[in-house]
């Protein structure tokens, strides 16, 4: 991670430079609906029509409750994009930004409000923006793990305070050491103009 | 109940606070920056519909008393390795993945073994990564993020079996 040769013109930014390339319907999707028809399959032929039909009412419910903040985050994150100047951010989480990107990541990440509805939408608009798979990373795995909103509506009541301080305070370096590892493998993967000097 | 309000209040705020910053950079902008949020969030909602209502499926067939039988007091590094293959495949939302742990914890499981149960659940749980990570970020990079972060649940639970106990 310590590798940080000039030109901030960043390069990761120009494979998802261009504003939004929606996302097409990909082979992740596909693999998905797969499992999911199999998964119906079972239940039907566990539970019959009967149970296929109450998972489906109550994920619909569930569906509804979620849409709105599903909303909520597809906002934040076209704000995020908009307020976020290219150049900046590419220069704080971009390829270049060392530690301290993997740094601001980790912390951007434990502060962001709300949930899987923010977090990811934030992150996708933060990679359109400038940042690299490194930084977004250590965002999304400080998010996960030492963000508080999760530890704080759930683990905290369910596994009591010593178990998630505990858990907590060993998962602090997790989010930087797998943005550096990420780093690491990304070159590694994907060699740019690296060694073309 | 009130943790649901306490983050559609953050949420929803947020949203007006960066909205504000937004529309003071002129009204052209913010309209365009609304119509670019409310546009993929059209485009997701498939995904997410997907995601929503197939995952109920998968957990229905994969039933949480499954992973319970995973984390039993057997400890040591096969301990681990089966707490990390069981939080990855924990159906349902927080409740169930903490809950699981904390019963886990009661029946004698070790404390690596459970720290590693929980931040592999945070890091792999395949509801999260079908419900919300593939429909949001460029499948390209969730793939990556899972590979680069499968050595942390073990990094953890050597960690506390290095420091001990809290």
């Amino acid at each position: 991670m310590a590798d940080a040769p000039k030109d901030p013109a960043d390069d990761s930014a120009e494979t998802e430079a261009p504003r939004k390339k929606r996302k097409p319907i990909g082979w992740s999707m596909i693999f998905i609906a797969v499992l999911v028809a199999i998964s119906v399959v079972l239940v039907w032929r566990r539970d019959g029509v009967h149970g296929v039909t109450e998972i489906l009412y109550g994920d619909l419910a569930l569906f509804g409750e979620i849409l709105p903040r599903v909303l909520a985050g597809c906002l934040l994150g076209a704000f995020v994009a908009e307020i976020l100047p290219h150049e900046k951010v590419s220069r704080a989480l971009g390829p270049e930004s060392g530690l301290k990107g993997l740094l601001i990541g980790t912390a951007f990440g434990a502060i962001l409000p709300g949930g899987p509805f923010t977090a990811y939408p934030v992150a996708a608009a933060l990679l359109t923006v400038g940042a690299d798979f490194g930084a977004t990373i250590a965002m999304v795995v400080s998010w996960t793990l030492i963000g508080y909103g999760r530890a704080i509506a759930w683990e905290l009541p369910i596994l009591g305070t010593d178990f998630t301080i505990w858990r907590i305070l060993l998962s602090v370096p997790i989010p930087i050491l797998a943005g550096a590892l990420g780093r690491i493998v990304y070159d590694r993967l994907y060699p740019k103009k690296g060694e073309a000097e | 109940m009130s943790a649901t309000l306490f983050i559609d209040i953050t949420l929803w705020g947020s949203v007006a606070v960066l909205g504000f910053m937004v529309w003071r950079r002129g009204r052209a902008v913010a309209l365009s920056s609304a119509r670019e949020g409310a546009m993929d969030f059209i485009n997701i909602v498939p995904r997410i519909a997907l995601g929503v209502i197939g995952s109920g499926y998968i957990a229905a067939v994969i039933p949480p008393e499954v992973i319970t039988g995973w984390l039993g007091p057997d400890s040591g590094w096969m301990g681990v390795l089966a707490a990390t293959i069981a939080g990855a495949v924990t159906p349902g939302g927080p409740v169930v993945g903490f809950s699981i742990a904390a019963v886990a914890l009661k029946v004698g499981g070790g404390t690596p073994q459970v720290i590693a149960y929980v931040i592999s659940w945070a890091l792999f749980a395949f509801q999260r990564l079908i419900l919300w990570e593939i429909p949001f970020m460029p499948a390209k990079f969730v793939w990556f993020r899972a590979a680069v972060s499968l050595p942390f649940p073990f990094l953890a639970a050597a960690l506390s079996m290095a420091i001990g106990k809290p």
